[in-house]
């Protein structure tokens, strides 16, 4: 595979503290295009945070991050500019609920210029039909279930067309019932050669569509490698202890 | 009563509409003032946070006639003492600057308290799609924010329209100032107080009409 060497992200040295908190110690990683990377570990490991901080929703306390080839640490850098290549899914979805799904979609393209509005809506007509939702454009977000509300999140980032996707805990909030619609529609992406991380708890989706699995605890990488590695044949006591306890 | 109605009702009609006008030019001004207030607040820079919470408390502590009396009497005294005689502010003028720095200050308080109401993630959805914070506060923050605000925006104006009152004291002949000259012409407290207690009543009555409709509508549209 041509190309499928490029490095993506590149994290190097990253720290972040919360006041006194240390929520983040001394992290290193790199993501080469096409990469399923899946984090797990246990709460206030700081995957999450991790995850955030690649796009600066938080703010890195030291250390270096490379995304796309910008440097997204340093100040004097256009984070809206590189945002726009970086698609993110949140555990609570935040669709705009003052917005139909089809608004939610072609907001930002439209505002940013980055289509036209008609072009916006050729599009998100496009990803509503991939992920099965073509027959919701006109609804209002309170009137979908939390797997359509998922769904519609996801849509409305790639609308963007990123090259990257961030995935925060995507079916935490679900009820158990809908979680395989949203796993679907992020296996089937991860198919198309999507970069993606993710955050969550399905080590099953992690054993299946990861090409990397890291475990994280307080602060710190403990292990990373293949899924067969570390979740069949975990190294660290920690990885052992934590899978024991969620398998 | 009606004796008062028969011989009056062209002054003290006029007086009402010089309430109204009043109430709305500051209406207009302290919307202005809370919105950017109100957004100084809830913003991420320090100066800003400082300029907003000086503006707020500051005009929290000082009762409303006192700051009509400063803008009225003490501001025209201070620019004359330094040379320009001739300057005067009328009482419209002072009276609406006073009410709208009162009102604004409230009205800051309920934009802060708005956007604060809107959840986090709103904004965190916005800005991961390449938005600027700008942009997430006007497309998706604030008008979410204004629907739980307008109930406290109608409650405020009705205070304001109410304040409208304590500007008698400066000589604006709105319906109190009008109401007290009325007294003194005819001596009938009782009957002159009600006259225009009763026009106050009718006209904050229908306003609260008027916004428990409005309320309602929003609700059904949520």
């Amino acid at each position: 595979m041509a190309g499928s060497m490029d490095v993506k992200i590149s994290v190097k040295n990253l720290k972040k503290n919360f006041g006194s908190l240390e929520v983040l110690k001394d992290i290193n990683l790199e993501v080469t295009e096409g990469e399923v990377v899946v984090l797990i570990g246990p709460s206030g490991s700081g995957k999450s945070t991790l995850l955030r901080c690649l796009n600066q929703l938080e703010k890195a306390t030291a250390g270096q991050i490379i995304v796309d080839g910008y440097n997204v640490t340093d100040k004097h850098t256009d984070i809206n500019q590189v945002r726009k290549n970086i698609g993110m899914v949140f555990q609570h979805f935040n669709l705009f609920h003052h917005l139909t799904v089809l608004k939610n979609m072609t907001l930002a393209p439209v505002h940013l210029k980055t289509l036209s509005k008609e072009e916006a809506k050729t599009k998100a007509m496009q990803l509503l039909e991939r992920v099965g939702l073509a027959d919701k454009a006109e609804a209002f977000p309170s009137q979908l279930s939390g797997g359509q509300k998922q769904r519609v999140a996801i849509a409305r980032a790639l609308e963007m067309n990123p090259d990257i996707m961030l995935f925060d805990e995507p079916t935490s909030a679900l009820d158990p019932e809908m979680v395989g619609e949203v796993l679907t529609v992020m296996r089937e992406l991860a198919r198309d050669g999507m970069t993606m991380i993710v955050v969550t708890h399905e080590i099953g989706f992690a054993r299946e569509v990861a090409s990397r699995v890291i475990f994280m605890e307080g602060g710190y990488i403990v292990e990373e490698g293949t899924p067969e590695e570390v979740l069949n044949h975990p190294k660290e006591p920690r990885t052992i202890d934590f899978l024991s306890k969620v398998l | 009563m009606v004796m008062i109605i028969q011989t009056y009702w062209t002054m003290l009609l006029k007086a009402m509409g010089n309430t109204l006008l009043l109430c709305l030019l500051s209406l207009v001004f302290a919307t202005v003032i809370g919105m950017i207030f109100g957004l100084m607040n809830v913003s991420h820079n320090r100066v800003f946070n400082f300029i907003g919470t000086v503006y707020v408390d500051a005009v929290r502590g000082v009762p409303l006639i006192v700051l009509a009396y400063f803008i009225y009497f003490g501001i025209p005294a201070g620019i004359q003492s330094l040379g320009f005689t001739s300057f005067r502010l009328d009482a419209l003028k002072a009276g609406t600057i006073a009410l709208s720095m009162n009102c604004g200050a409230y009205m800051a308080e309920i934009v802060r308290a708005g956007i604060q109401s809107v959840d986090r993630g709103q904004m965190e959805a916005g800005r991961s799609l390449g938005l600027s914070y700008g942009a997430g506060m006007a497309l998706i923050v604030v008008p979410q924010a204004v629907r739980t605000m307008i109930p406290s925006i109608i409650n405020q104006f009705i205070i304001t329209l109410k304040d409208t009152s304590i500007l008698s004291v400066i000589g604006f002949p709105e319906l109190t100032n009008v109401g007290k000259t009325i007294m003194g012409n005819t001596f009938k407290n009782l009957q002159a107080w009600a006259v225009v207690g009763i026009m106050y009543l009718i006209v904050i009555t229908i306003l609260s009409k008027v916004s428990k409709q409005i309320e309602r509508r929003i609700n059904r549209g949520r």
